[in-house]
């Protein structure tokens, strides 16, 4: 959207969205080794992870002091610059580009938490569309007792506590949970996301990612035939 | 009393009705002597009887720091810095000028989301996506703009602090040095700063005299302002 930014360019994005607990992060691991075992040349980005931003927000949330407007433009500032640092430099090169969340997040995130629709939409105007989304649909409640099965200690702006729902933390969270993933059943349909059913076990959703991606690869340069054995990230 | 509204879809959860005070914002480019216009208007506005509340721009609690360390290193890529700086007017918008607002306070700030989306625009933003973000701000009662030409502005900067880094658009590489790149820089800011007249319906203050002259014209605009009942507020 910004007239000085460069078009994408030759390479390939992809992104994987869902509510906490849907396993998305696993499966784009996984598709990561794969795209590095064939070669490819692949830059990996996650939500929230500018280092540059992340003292903002950080600070924002440890005195928590972030209101939905503030919140959702510092992850949008984060986002920013992650594209202009990361993600273009890295699809004009013609590589791939692995998203664990994209602004699919903040339009859900946001929204429920009260900003206009309209204008998150509008803010992110910036964003490269992606070669490929895909959301990892799941039951709440096959979500929470992943996330609530194995790590006891929960955020509070990742509970939703800003929003006042619940005092119990963890209730505040299935409540907060509950209304983002409405949020993403109607984005899956505005934005045509690939749904992969994320009750099926971790190989048959990995083997229906690859053959949706497959094709996608044409043309996509390889720095060697087998990629070099290496940790992921 | 005219009642406040949103540029754009504004912010959720505020209720205009409450808000009571006036937000009167001074605006002009870098040099033309805002802040000590700012001073000598919150002075006048206290004799006056009135409750001031100002501020400015990159003071909040949640990014003043950050904005100040990245420009320190220069290393802010446009779309990053112009959601710093809105995400740090939208702290201030809301934890600040609103409440101020609501307690009766006249808020006066010393620039406002004008500046902002001249310094993005200037450096090649799309104007439309600039505009709409700071959708969120609350028109001001009334936007002064001061307005002076650049022969005027040159040696009020290069007399006083000297020309700074950003000021001069160093960063767009205008010029051989720092003169030229300021000069060349803010002859485009004052072109974008007219466009903008039109657009939000301006204020202009000729600003060109000397600081007592200049106060004087402001203080008599403002002091219309208060007097009349039914103010007519910006666009």
């Amino acid at each position: 959207m910004v007239k000085a930014l460069p078009q994408q360019g030759a390479g390939r994005l992809i992104v994987v969205e869902g509510i906490d607990g849907s396993g998305k992060s696993t499966q784009l691991a996984l598709l990561q080794r794969w795209l590095i075992n064939q070669g490819y040349p692949v830059r990996f980005s996650e939500w929230n992870s500018s280092a540059l931003v992340k003292q903002i927000t950080k600070r924002g949330k440890d005195r928590r002091i972030l209101t939905p407007t503030t919140f959702c433009l510092t992850h949008a500032a984060d986002f920013a610059d992650r594209t202009e640092r990361d993600i273009l430099p890295a699809l004009r090169s013609g590589g791939m580009v692995l998203s664990d969340r994209y602004m699919y997040t903040a339009l859900a995130r946001d929204v429920v938490r009260g900003v206009e629709p309209s204008y998150v939409r509008q803010l992110y105007r910036f964003a490269v569309k992606p070669t490929l989304a895909f959301y990892f649909r799941v039951p709440l409640e096959v979500a929470l007792g992943r996330i609530l099965g194995g790590r006891n200690a929960l955020k509070y702006y990742e509970a939703g506590m800003d929003l006042s729902l619940s005092d119990d933390i963890e209730e505040s969270f299935r409540l907060f949970q509950r209304r983002i993933l409405q949020q993403y059943e109607l984005l899956s349909k505005e934005f045509g996301l690939m749904v992969i059913d994320a009750t099926l076990s971790i190989e048959e959703q990995q083997a229906q990612m690859r053959a949706i991606v497959k094709p996608k690869l044409e043309g996509v340069k390889r720095l060697s035939k087998h990629g070099k054995v290496s940790l992921l990230r | 009393m005219e009642r406040f509204r949103f540029y754009g879809s504004g912010l959720p959860g505020v209720k205009l009705d409450d808000l009571r005070g006036k937000l009167i914002v001074v605006e002009g480019t870098d040099g033309v002597g805002r802040s000590t216009q700012v001073v000598l208007l919150r002075q006048w506005l206290e004799q006056r009887g009135h409750a001031v509340f100002d501020t400015g721009l990159t003071r909040s609690a949640l990014a003043g720091k950050g904005i100040k360390r990245a420009k320190e290193g220069n290393i802010l890529n446009l779309l990053t810095f112009t959601l710093f700086y809105a995400t740090d007017f939208a702290d201030q918008l809301e934890n600040q000028i609103i409440p101020a607002l609501r307690a009766g306070f006249i808020v006066l700030t010393d620039r406002y989301i004008y500046s902002q989306i001249a310094r993005a625009v200037v450096r090649g933003a799309d104007e439309a996506w600039v505009r709409d973000l700071f959708g969120i701000a609350l028109v001001p009662t009334s936007i002064y703009y001061l307005k002076a030409d650049l022969d005027h502005l040159i040696p009020r900067v290069a007399f006083t602090r000297g020309f700074d880094y950003w000021e001069s658009g160093m960063d767009m590489r205008l010029g051989r040095d720092m003169f030229e790149s300021f000069c060349r820089y803010q002859t485009r800011m004052l072109e974008i700063f007219d466009r903008m007249s039109n657009f939000y319906g301006f204020n202009e203050v000729d600003a060109n005299g000397m600081v007592e002259e200049v106060f004087e014209k402001l203080q008599r605009r403002v002091r219309e302002l208060l007097n009349h009942k039914n103010t007519a507020t910006a666009r």
